[in-house]
Protein backbone atom coordinates (compact mmCIF):
# COMPACT_ATOMS: atom_id res chain seq x y z
CA UNK A 1 0.00 0.00 0.00
CA UNK A 2 1.18 3.30 -1.16
CA UNK A 3 2.08 5.82 2.11
CA UNK A 4 0.09 8.59 2.21
CA UNK A 5 0.94 12.21 3.76
CA UNK A 6 -0.09 15.77 4.49
CA UNK A 7 1.42 18.28 2.30
CA UNK A 8 -0.58 21.38 3.39
CA UNK A 9 -3.37 22.34 5.86
CA UNK A 10 -5.99 25.17 6.75
CA UNK A 11 -8.44 26.31 8.80
CA UNK A 12 -11.35 29.27 9.66
CA UNK A 13 -11.24 30.22 13.29
CA UNK A 14 -14.01 28.54 14.81
CA UNK A 15 -16.83 30.70 16.63
CA UNK A 16 -20.03 32.29 15.07
CA UNK A 17 -19.48 33.26 11.40
CA UNK A 18 -22.68 35.15 10.90
CA UNK A 19 -21.10 36.90 7.69
CA UNK A 20 -20.38 33.57 5.62
CA UNK A 21 -22.32 30.76 4.01
CA UNK A 22 -20.53 27.59 4.56
CA UNK A 23 -18.93 27.40 1.10
CA UNK A 24 -17.62 30.86 1.52
CA UNK A 25 -16.08 29.15 5.19
CA UNK A 26 -15.07 26.29 3.33
CA UNK A 27 -13.01 28.34 0.71
CA UNK A 28 -11.22 29.60 3.42
CA UNK A 29 -9.52 26.66 4.74
CA UNK A 30 -9.22 26.00 1.07
CA UNK A 31 -7.31 28.80 0.70
CA UNK A 32 -5.23 28.16 3.62
CA UNK A 33 -4.18 24.93 2.71
CA UNK A 34 -3.15 25.68 -0.67
CA UNK A 35 -1.00 28.53 0.56
CA UNK A 36 0.38 26.08 3.13
CA UNK A 37 1.10 23.27 0.75
CA UNK A 38 2.22 25.94 -1.98
CA UNK A 39 0.33 24.12 -4.62
CA UNK A 40 -2.24 25.10 -7.22
CA UNK A 41 -5.64 23.92 -7.15
CA UNK A 42 -4.81 22.06 -10.66
CA UNK A 43 -3.09 19.36 -8.74
CA UNK A 44 -5.87 18.38 -6.89
CA UNK A 45 -7.72 15.30 -8.40
CA UNK A 46 -10.58 14.77 -6.01
CA UNK A 47 -12.15 16.57 -3.16
CA UNK A 48 -13.94 14.28 0.11
CA UNK A 49 -16.05 16.84 1.93
CA UNK A 50 -17.10 15.87 5.66
CA UNK A 51 -19.99 17.26 7.46
CA UNK A 52 -23.84 16.69 8.96
CA UNK A 53 -26.32 17.72 6.58
CA UNK A 54 -29.00 18.21 9.03
CA UNK A 55 -27.35 21.36 10.23
CA UNK A 56 -27.67 23.04 6.58
CA UNK A 57 -30.24 24.68 4.85
CA UNK A 58 -28.49 23.67 1.82
CA UNK A 59 -28.85 20.24 0.44
CA UNK A 60 -26.19 18.10 -0.93
CA UNK A 61 -23.66 20.18 0.07
CA UNK A 62 -20.45 18.94 -1.59
CA UNK A 63 -22.46 20.17 -4.96
CA UNK A 64 -21.93 23.64 -3.73
CA UNK A 65 -18.62 23.46 -2.11
CA UNK A 66 -16.91 21.92 -5.35
CA UNK A 67 -18.40 24.42 -7.98
CA UNK A 68 -17.33 27.40 -5.15
CA UNK A 69 -13.93 26.08 -4.67
CA UNK A 70 -14.14 25.97 -8.73
CA UNK A 71 -13.32 21.95 -8.99
CA UNK A 72 -16.10 20.95 -11.35
CA UNK A 73 -15.98 18.50 -12.99
CA UNK A 74 -13.48 16.62 -10.63
CA UNK A 75 -14.98 13.58 -8.35
CA UNK A 76 -16.30 15.13 -5.02
CA UNK A 77 -18.97 13.74 -2.34
CA UNK A 78 -19.63 13.94 1.48
CA UNK A 79 -19.13 11.48 4.16
CA UNK A 80 -21.26 11.34 7.19
CA UNK A 81 -20.42 9.93 10.75
CA UNK A 82 -21.52 12.68 13.47
CA UNK A 83 -18.80 13.92 14.96
CA UNK A 84 -16.52 12.17 13.12
CA UNK A 85 -17.60 12.87 9.50
CA UNK A 86 -14.49 15.12 9.26
CA UNK A 87 -12.40 12.17 9.96
CA UNK A 88 -14.35 9.87 7.72
CA UNK A 89 -13.61 12.38 4.89
CA UNK A 90 -9.87 11.98 5.82
CA UNK A 91 -10.09 8.26 5.38
CA UNK A 92 -11.63 8.28 2.40
CA UNK A 93 -9.59 10.13 0.94
CA UNK A 94 -6.75 8.36 2.07
CA UNK A 95 -8.07 4.65 0.93
CA UNK A 96 -8.40 7.24 -2.95
CA UNK A 97 -4.85 7.49 -2.79
CA UNK A 98 -3.62 4.22 -1.15
CA UNK A 99 -5.86 2.01 -3.67
CA UNK A 100 -3.91 3.83 -6.53
CA UNK A 101 -6.93 5.68 -7.87
CA UNK A 102 -5.62 9.11 -6.87
CA UNK A 103 -2.76 11.20 -6.39
CA UNK A 104 -3.31 14.19 -4.55
CA UNK A 105 -6.84 14.42 -2.71
CA UNK A 106 -8.24 17.37 -0.44
CA UNK A 107 -10.65 16.64 2.67
CA UNK A 108 -13.11 19.67 3.54
CA UNK A 109 -14.37 19.35 6.99
CA UNK A 110 -16.89 22.45 7.40
CA UNK A 111 -20.48 22.91 9.51
CA UNK A 112 -22.48 25.76 10.38
CA UNK A 113 -24.30 25.06 13.43
CA UNK A 114 -25.59 28.74 13.71
CA UNK A 115 -27.81 28.76 10.58
CA UNK A 116 -30.88 26.62 12.29
CA UNK A 117 -33.31 28.59 15.22
CA UNK A 118 -33.31 27.65 18.18
CA UNK A 119 -36.62 25.47 18.01
CA UNK A 120 -35.11 23.40 14.98
CA UNK A 121 -31.93 22.75 17.03
CA UNK A 122 -33.75 21.37 20.08
CA UNK A 123 -35.76 19.40 17.42
CA UNK A 124 -32.26 18.19 16.34
CA UNK A 125 -30.92 17.47 19.51
CA UNK A 126 -34.50 15.04 20.28
CA UNK A 127 -33.07 12.55 18.17
CA UNK A 128 -29.31 11.93 18.55
CA UNK A 129 -30.09 8.26 20.37
CA UNK A 130 -31.98 5.56 19.27
CA UNK A 131 -35.37 7.01 18.31
CA UNK A 132 -37.30 3.73 18.22
CA UNK A 133 -36.44 3.14 21.74
CA UNK A 134 -34.70 5.98 23.17
CA UNK A 135 -35.43 9.52 22.20
CA UNK A 136 -39.22 9.25 23.38
CA UNK A 137 -38.17 9.62 26.71
CA UNK A 138 -36.30 12.85 25.90
CA UNK A 139 -32.56 11.57 25.77
CA UNK A 140 -29.92 14.39 24.72
CA UNK A 141 -26.78 14.14 23.79
CA UNK A 142 -25.34 15.59 26.98
CA UNK A 143 -27.76 13.38 28.69
CA UNK A 144 -25.86 9.82 27.24
CA UNK A 145 -22.42 11.29 28.55
CA UNK A 146 -23.65 11.83 31.53
CA UNK A 147 -24.59 8.88 32.24
CA UNK A 148 -21.33 7.55 31.16
CA UNK A 149 -19.84 10.03 33.28
CA UNK A 150 -22.56 8.52 36.16
CA UNK A 151 -20.81 5.14 35.59
CA UNK A 152 -17.19 6.05 35.30
CA UNK A 153 -17.99 7.76 39.16
CA UNK A 154 -19.49 4.94 40.52
CA UNK A 155 -16.17 2.20 38.83
CA UNK A 156 -14.13 4.12 39.36
CA UNK A 157 -14.02 7.14 41.91
CA UNK A 158 -13.88 10.15 38.99
CA UNK A 159 -15.23 13.42 40.87
CA UNK A 160 -16.57 16.07 39.16
CA UNK A 161 -13.64 18.39 40.26
CA UNK A 162 -11.55 16.13 37.98
CA UNK A 163 -13.90 16.63 35.12
CA UNK A 164 -14.09 20.49 35.47
CA UNK A 165 -10.25 20.24 35.32
CA UNK A 166 -10.06 18.90 31.93
CA UNK A 167 -12.21 21.93 30.90
CA UNK A 168 -9.14 24.14 33.06
CA UNK A 169 -6.75 22.45 30.73
CA UNK A 170 -8.45 23.04 27.56
CA UNK A 171 -9.13 26.29 27.95
CA UNK A 172 -5.79 26.89 29.52
CA UNK A 173 -4.43 26.34 25.95
CA UNK A 174 -7.32 27.57 24.25
CA UNK A 175 -6.26 30.89 25.49
CA UNK A 176 -3.36 30.36 23.64
CA UNK A 177 -4.84 29.58 20.27
CA UNK A 178 -5.74 32.51 17.57
CA UNK A 179 -8.15 29.45 15.87
CA UNK A 180 -10.08 28.84 19.11
CA UNK A 181 -13.92 30.15 19.96
CA UNK A 182 -13.06 30.70 23.83
CA UNK A 183 -10.12 32.45 24.58
CA UNK A 184 -10.44 32.65 28.12
CA UNK A 185 -8.88 30.82 31.28
CA UNK A 186 -11.12 29.18 33.68
CA UNK A 187 -10.53 27.68 36.80
CA UNK A 188 -12.51 24.47 38.69
CA UNK A 189 -14.47 26.85 41.11
CA UNK A 190 -15.57 28.81 38.15
CA UNK A 191 -16.28 25.36 36.08
CA UNK A 192 -18.02 23.85 39.05
CA UNK A 193 -20.56 27.17 39.45
CA UNK A 194 -21.89 26.40 36.01
CA UNK A 195 -25.46 25.72 35.48
CA UNK A 196 -26.44 21.83 35.19
CA UNK A 197 -26.73 20.64 31.60
CA UNK A 198 -27.15 16.70 32.71
CA UNK A 199 -26.53 15.81 35.90
CA UNK A 200 -23.55 14.94 36.48
CA UNK A 201 -22.79 17.28 34.03
CA UNK A 202 -22.93 21.15 34.05
CA UNK A 203 -22.14 23.45 30.94
CA UNK A 204 -18.33 23.87 31.21
CA UNK A 205 -18.16 20.02 30.80
CA UNK A 206 -19.66 20.65 27.46
CA UNK A 207 -18.55 21.88 24.27
CA UNK A 208 -20.02 24.62 22.37
CA UNK A 209 -21.70 24.31 18.93
CA UNK A 210 -19.65 26.34 16.43
CA UNK A 211 -19.23 27.11 12.76
CA UNK A 212 -15.66 26.52 10.91
CA UNK A 213 -14.32 24.58 8.58
CA UNK A 214 -10.81 22.94 7.50
CA UNK A 215 -8.95 21.28 4.72
CA UNK A 216 -6.05 19.22 4.46
CA UNK A 217 -4.18 18.36 1.17
CA UNK A 218 -2.96 14.37 0.84
CA UNK A 219 -0.60 13.09 -1.15
CA UNK A 220 0.73 9.67 -2.63
CA UNK A 221 4.37 9.54 -1.61
CA UNK A 222 5.60 9.66 -4.87
CA UNK A 223 3.63 12.46 -5.59
CA UNK A 224 4.40 14.12 -2.65
CA UNK A 225 8.20 13.97 -3.76
CA UNK A 226 7.78 15.01 -6.91
CA UNK A 227 5.72 18.43 -6.04
CA UNK A 228 9.47 18.62 -4.02
CA UNK A 229 7.92 18.12 -0.44
CA UNK A 230 10.34 17.71 2.08
CA UNK A 231 8.23 18.16 5.58
CA UNK A 232 5.46 16.16 4.92
CA UNK A 233 3.40 14.15 7.82
CA UNK A 234 2.64 10.67 7.17
CA UNK A 235 -0.37 8.90 8.04
CA UNK A 236 1.57 5.85 9.21
CA UNK A 237 -1.51 4.62 11.40
CA UNK A 238 -5.26 4.86 10.37
CA UNK A 239 -7.86 3.00 12.66
CA UNK A 240 -11.51 2.96 12.43
CA UNK A 241 -14.20 1.12 14.34
CA UNK A 242 -18.30 0.83 14.96
CA UNK A 243 -20.77 0.25 18.15
CA UNK A 244 -24.28 0.41 18.83
CA UNK A 245 -26.18 3.20 17.92
CA UNK A 246 -28.12 2.35 20.99
CA UNK A 247 -26.96 2.70 24.51
CA UNK A 248 -28.95 -0.01 25.79
CA UNK A 249 -26.74 -2.09 23.48
CA UNK A 250 -23.33 -1.23 25.01
CA UNK A 251 -21.90 -3.98 26.73
CA UNK A 252 -19.60 -0.97 28.50
CA UNK A 253 -20.50 2.63 29.42
CA UNK A 254 -17.37 3.86 31.46
CA UNK A 255 -15.52 3.82 27.97
CA UNK A 256 -15.91 3.74 24.10
CA UNK A 257 -14.73 0.29 22.72
CA UNK A 258 -14.73 1.34 19.46
CA UNK A 259 -12.08 4.17 20.51
CA UNK A 260 -10.26 1.17 21.73
CA UNK A 261 -10.79 -0.75 18.89
CA UNK A 262 -9.82 1.87 16.44
CA UNK A 263 -6.45 2.66 18.92
CA UNK A 264 -5.31 -0.94 18.37
CA UNK A 265 -5.55 -0.93 14.56
CA UNK A 266 -4.14 2.22 14.08
CA UNK A 267 -1.03 1.52 16.60
CA UNK A 268 -0.46 -1.73 14.87
CA UNK A 269 -0.18 -0.51 11.51
CA UNK A 270 2.28 2.67 12.81
CA UNK A 271 4.22 0.20 14.80
CA UNK A 272 3.72 2.03 17.56
CA UNK A 273 2.57 2.16 21.47
CA UNK A 274 0.54 4.22 23.23
CA UNK A 275 3.65 5.21 25.16
CA UNK A 276 5.49 6.74 21.67
CA UNK A 277 2.34 9.25 21.58
CA UNK A 278 4.12 12.79 21.86
CA UNK A 279 0.89 14.48 21.71
CA UNK A 280 -2.79 14.22 20.58
CA UNK A 281 -5.94 15.75 19.92
CA UNK A 282 -9.13 13.74 21.02
CA UNK A 283 -12.55 13.82 20.99
CA UNK A 284 -13.75 16.35 24.01
CA UNK A 285 -17.14 17.28 23.15
CA UNK A 286 -17.74 16.62 27.21
CA UNK A 287 -14.97 16.31 29.81
CA UNK A 288 -15.89 13.31 30.26
CA UNK A 289 -15.20 11.99 27.11
CA UNK A 290 -11.83 13.58 27.26
CA UNK A 291 -11.04 11.27 30.57
CA UNK A 292 -12.53 8.02 28.94
CA UNK A 293 -10.33 8.59 25.85
CA UNK A 294 -7.05 8.80 27.94
CA UNK A 295 -8.19 5.32 29.18
CA UNK A 296 -9.10 3.67 25.45
CA UNK A 297 -6.05 5.02 23.82
CA UNK A 298 -3.73 3.99 26.87
CA UNK A 299 -2.40 6.89 27.92
CA UNK A 300 -2.86 5.35 31.44
CA UNK A 301 -5.14 2.47 32.73
CA UNK A 302 -8.58 1.59 33.10
CA UNK A 303 -9.87 4.03 35.49
CA UNK A 304 -7.16 6.27 35.62
CA UNK A 305 -8.14 9.19 33.87
CA UNK A 306 -9.38 11.19 36.39
CA UNK A 307 -5.86 10.67 38.56
CA UNK A 308 -3.87 11.17 35.23
CA UNK A 309 -5.57 14.85 34.79
CA UNK A 310 -4.72 15.53 38.63
CA UNK A 311 -0.93 14.78 38.02
CA UNK A 312 -1.24 16.53 34.93
CA UNK A 313 -0.57 13.63 32.48
CA UNK A 314 -2.41 15.30 29.48
CA UNK A 315 -0.05 19.16 29.82
CA UNK A 316 2.48 19.83 28.31
CA UNK A 317 5.46 18.38 30.06
CA UNK A 318 3.30 15.62 31.51
CA UNK A 319 3.61 12.44 29.66
CA UNK A 320 0.92 12.71 26.80
CA UNK A 321 -0.06 16.35 26.30
CA UNK A 322 -3.75 16.32 24.98
CA UNK A 323 -5.74 19.10 22.99
CA UNK A 324 -3.20 22.09 23.30
CA UNK A 325 -5.62 23.68 20.83
CA UNK A 326 -8.21 24.27 23.15
CA UNK A 327 -9.88 20.99 22.24
CA UNK A 328 -13.43 20.83 21.69
CA UNK A 329 -14.37 22.35 24.58
CA UNK A 330 -12.05 25.31 23.83
CA UNK A 331 -11.79 25.64 20.06
CA UNK A 332 -15.31 24.97 19.47
CA UNK A 333 -17.15 21.93 17.50
CA UNK A 334 -18.01 23.07 14.34
CA UNK A 335 -18.85 18.94 13.69
CA UNK A 336 -17.95 18.21 10.24
CA UNK A 337 -14.65 20.31 10.67
CA UNK A 338 -13.84 18.52 13.72
CA UNK A 339 -11.67 16.10 12.42
CA UNK A 340 -10.13 18.11 9.85
CA UNK A 341 -9.31 20.59 12.56
CA UNK A 342 -7.61 17.58 14.63
CA UNK A 343 -5.72 16.54 12.06
CA UNK A 344 -4.25 20.19 11.15
CA UNK A 345 -3.52 20.94 14.94
CA UNK A 346 -1.47 17.51 15.00
CA UNK A 347 0.39 18.52 11.60
CA UNK A 348 1.47 22.10 13.02
CA UNK A 349 2.51 20.13 15.99
CA UNK A 350 4.41 17.63 14.05
CA UNK A 351 6.45 20.94 12.15
CA UNK A 352 6.98 22.88 15.39
CA UNK A 353 4.86 25.75 14.39
CA UNK A 354 2.28 26.03 17.47
CA UNK A 355 4.41 28.65 19.73
CA UNK A 356 3.64 28.56 23.24
CA UNK A 357 1.33 25.34 23.21
CA UNK A 358 4.28 23.60 21.20
CA UNK A 359 5.42 20.19 22.64
CA UNK A 360 9.26 20.80 22.34
CA UNK A 361 10.25 18.27 19.42
CA UNK A 362 7.72 16.02 18.85
CA UNK A 363 7.55 13.86 15.83
CA UNK A 364 4.59 11.43 16.44
CA UNK A 365 0.98 12.14 16.89
CA UNK A 366 -2.25 11.00 16.97
CA UNK A 367 -6.11 12.49 16.46
CA UNK A 368 -9.35 10.64 17.82
CA UNK A 369 -12.32 11.48 16.85
CA UNK A 370 -15.87 10.51 18.05
CA UNK A 371 -18.82 10.53 16.12
CA UNK A 372 -22.33 10.54 18.40
CA UNK A 373 -21.71 8.31 21.84
CA UNK A 374 -18.90 6.04 19.81
CA UNK A 375 -21.21 4.58 16.89
CA UNK A 376 -18.26 5.84 14.99
CA UNK A 377 -14.40 6.37 16.39
CA UNK A 378 -11.16 6.92 13.72
CA UNK A 379 -8.09 7.28 15.21
CA UNK A 380 -5.16 8.01 13.06
CA UNK A 381 -1.05 7.99 14.13
CA UNK A 382 0.82 11.03 12.69
CA UNK A 383 4.57 10.71 12.03
CA UNK A 384 6.79 13.58 10.76
CA UNK A 385 9.43 12.87 7.25
CA UNK B 1 -49.76 1.67 16.52
CA UNK B 2 -45.84 2.57 17.41
CA UNK B 3 -46.48 6.07 17.54
CA UNK B 4 -48.34 5.49 21.07
CA UNK B 5 -44.89 4.82 22.21
CA UNK B 6 -42.82 7.59 24.19
CA UNK B 7 -44.03 11.30 24.70
CA UNK B 8 -42.92 12.29 21.14
CA UNK B 9 -42.68 9.72 18.61
CA UNK B 10 -40.56 9.99 15.74
CA UNK B 11 -41.02 6.29 14.38
CA UNK B 12 -44.66 5.19 13.77
CA UNK B 13 -43.90 2.00 11.88
CA UNK B 14 -42.28 -0.95 12.85
CA UNK B 15 -42.54 -4.83 12.67
CA UNK B 16 -43.01 -4.32 16.37
CA UNK B 17 -45.63 -2.37 16.48
CA UNK B 18 -47.96 -4.81 18.49
CA UNK B 19 -45.55 -4.06 21.44
CA UNK B 20 -47.30 -0.24 22.07
CA UNK B 21 -50.52 -2.32 22.23
CA UNK B 22 -49.40 -4.98 24.98
CA UNK B 23 -47.77 -1.46 27.02
CA UNK B 24 -51.44 -0.43 27.07
CA UNK B 25 -52.52 -3.55 28.12
CA UNK B 26 -50.16 -3.34 30.70
CA UNK B 27 -47.75 -5.76 29.58
CA UNK B 28 -43.57 -5.56 28.66
CA UNK B 29 -42.96 -7.81 26.33
CA UNK B 30 -40.23 -8.83 24.57
CA UNK B 31 -39.41 -10.95 21.40
CA UNK B 32 -38.71 -14.75 21.19
CA UNK B 33 -36.71 -15.78 17.60
CA UNK B 34 -39.53 -18.81 16.26
CA UNK B 35 -36.68 -20.16 14.75
CA UNK B 36 -33.59 -20.28 17.52
CA UNK B 37 -35.60 -19.40 20.61
CA UNK B 38 -32.96 -15.79 21.04
CA UNK B 39 -35.14 -13.51 23.07
CA UNK B 40 -34.28 -9.84 22.64
CA UNK B 41 -35.52 -6.35 24.81
CA UNK B 42 -35.87 -4.80 23.39
CA UNK B 43 -37.89 -6.73 20.62
CA UNK B 44 -36.66 -7.17 17.21
CA UNK B 45 -38.74 -8.42 14.07
CA UNK B 46 -35.35 -9.82 12.48
CA UNK B 47 -32.73 -12.70 14.09
CA UNK B 48 -29.27 -11.13 14.44
CA UNK B 49 -28.25 -14.95 15.62
CA UNK B 50 -30.05 -16.88 12.87
CA UNK B 51 -31.26 -13.98 10.35
CA UNK B 52 -34.84 -15.32 11.60
CA UNK B 53 -37.40 -13.43 10.36
CA UNK B 54 -40.22 -14.97 12.10
CA UNK B 55 -40.54 -14.13 16.50
CA UNK B 56 -43.53 -14.19 19.34
CA UNK B 57 -44.00 -11.57 21.70
CA UNK B 58 -43.47 -12.85 25.30
CA UNK B 59 -43.85 -11.17 28.29
CA UNK B 60 -41.24 -9.76 30.82
CA UNK B 61 -41.85 -9.51 34.58
CA UNK B 62 -39.80 -5.72 34.73
CA UNK B 63 -37.49 -6.19 37.47
CA UNK B 64 -34.16 -4.81 37.24
CA UNK B 65 -31.16 -3.09 38.61
CA UNK B 66 -30.40 0.46 37.76
CA UNK B 67 -27.33 0.77 35.79
CA UNK B 68 -27.13 4.45 35.41
CA UNK B 69 -28.93 7.46 35.47
CA UNK B 70 -28.99 11.43 35.04
CA UNK B 71 -30.85 14.09 35.61
CA UNK B 72 -32.10 16.42 32.21
CA UNK B 73 -32.35 19.74 32.91
CA UNK B 74 -31.97 21.22 29.06
CA UNK B 75 -34.63 19.57 27.41
CA UNK B 76 -35.32 18.70 23.93
CA UNK B 77 -38.36 19.96 22.23
CA UNK B 78 -41.52 18.12 23.52
CA UNK B 79 -40.23 17.90 26.84
CA UNK B 80 -39.43 21.84 27.83
CA UNK B 81 -42.41 21.41 30.45
CA UNK B 82 -41.34 18.72 31.99
CA UNK B 83 -37.62 19.17 33.37
CA UNK B 84 -35.97 18.50 35.50
CA UNK B 85 -36.86 14.94 34.66
CA UNK B 86 -34.34 11.92 35.54
CA UNK B 87 -33.64 9.00 33.00
CA UNK B 88 -32.12 5.65 34.29
CA UNK B 89 -30.94 2.85 32.42
CA UNK B 90 -32.03 -0.42 33.57
CA UNK B 91 -30.57 -4.22 33.29
CA UNK B 92 -33.82 -6.50 33.19
CA UNK B 93 -33.15 -9.60 35.13
CA UNK B 94 -34.73 -11.53 31.88
CA UNK B 95 -31.96 -10.31 29.89
CA UNK B 96 -31.76 -7.06 27.86
CA UNK B 97 -32.23 -3.38 28.85
CA UNK B 98 -34.16 -0.37 28.79
CA UNK B 99 -34.33 3.26 29.34
CA UNK B 100 -37.41 4.88 31.18
CA UNK B 101 -38.37 8.05 33.58
CA UNK B 102 -38.32 7.94 36.92
CA UNK B 103 -41.58 7.33 38.39
CA UNK B 104 -43.19 8.25 41.74
CA UNK B 105 -42.65 5.68 43.82
CA UNK B 106 -38.74 6.21 44.07
CA UNK B 107 -36.45 9.47 45.49
CA UNK B 108 -35.34 10.55 42.66
CA UNK B 109 -32.66 12.26 44.51
CA UNK B 110 -31.94 9.16 46.31
CA UNK B 111 -31.45 7.11 43.14
CA UNK B 112 -28.51 5.05 42.90
CA UNK B 113 -26.98 2.83 40.16
CA UNK B 114 -27.26 -1.15 41.70
CA UNK B 115 -30.61 -0.17 42.93
CA UNK B 116 -33.61 -2.80 42.26
CA UNK B 117 -36.32 -1.15 40.11
CA UNK B 118 -39.92 -2.35 39.13
CA UNK B 119 -41.06 -1.28 35.21
CA UNK B 120 -44.17 -0.09 35.01
CA UNK B 121 -46.46 0.60 31.74
CA UNK B 122 -47.99 3.23 31.85
CA UNK B 123 -50.54 5.31 30.18
CA UNK B 124 -50.09 9.81 29.55
CA UNK B 125 -53.39 10.02 31.22
CA UNK B 126 -52.87 13.71 30.99
CA UNK B 127 -53.17 13.64 27.25
CA UNK B 128 -56.05 13.21 25.12
CA UNK B 129 -54.23 10.77 22.37
CA UNK B 130 -53.01 7.39 23.11
CA UNK B 131 -49.62 7.95 24.80
CA UNK B 132 -47.66 5.32 26.17
CA UNK B 133 -44.52 4.62 27.94
CA UNK B 134 -42.86 2.89 31.49
CA UNK B 135 -41.63 4.21 34.54
CA UNK B 136 -39.14 2.89 36.99
CA UNK B 137 -40.79 1.97 40.42
CA UNK B 138 -39.94 0.86 43.57
CA UNK B 139 -39.47 -3.41 43.92
CA UNK B 140 -42.82 -4.65 44.51
CA UNK B 141 -45.41 -1.63 42.74
CA UNK B 142 -48.59 -3.87 40.84
CA UNK B 143 -50.38 -2.21 38.05
CA UNK B 144 -53.47 -3.34 36.13
CA UNK B 145 -53.39 -5.39 32.89
CA UNK B 146 -55.92 -5.66 30.56
ZN1 LIG C 1 -33.00 -16.71 15.70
Amino acid sequence: MARVGIIGCGQTAFGRRSDATVQELAFEAWRAALDDAGVEPDVVEATVVGSVPEYHKQRSLPGVIQEYLNLNPRPVWLTEAACASGSAALRTAWLEIAAGVHDVVAVIGCQKMTELETAEILALMGRVGDVQWESGFGTTFPGYYAMFARRHMHEFGTTSDQLAAVAVKNHHYGAANPKAMFRKEITVAKARASEEVSAPLSVYDCCANADGAACVILAGERAARALGKDRVVWLDGMGCASDSMSVLRRSDLTGLPSARAAAAQAYAMAGVTAKDIQVADVHDCFTIAEIMAYEDLGFCGRGEGGAFIDARGSYIGGAHPVNLDGGLKAKGHPIGATGVSMTCEIVSQLRGECGPRQVPGASIGLTHNVGGIGQYCFVNVLRRD
Amino acid sequence: MFEWFGLVSYCPHTKVAGFAQHLKDGRLMGSRCDACGRVSFPPRADCPDCRGAAFTFTEYGGAGTVVTFTRIAAAPAGFEGRTPFTIGVVDLDEGGRLLAWCGGTLDEAALAIGQRVQVVPRLFEELEAIKVHYTLEAPGTTWAKA
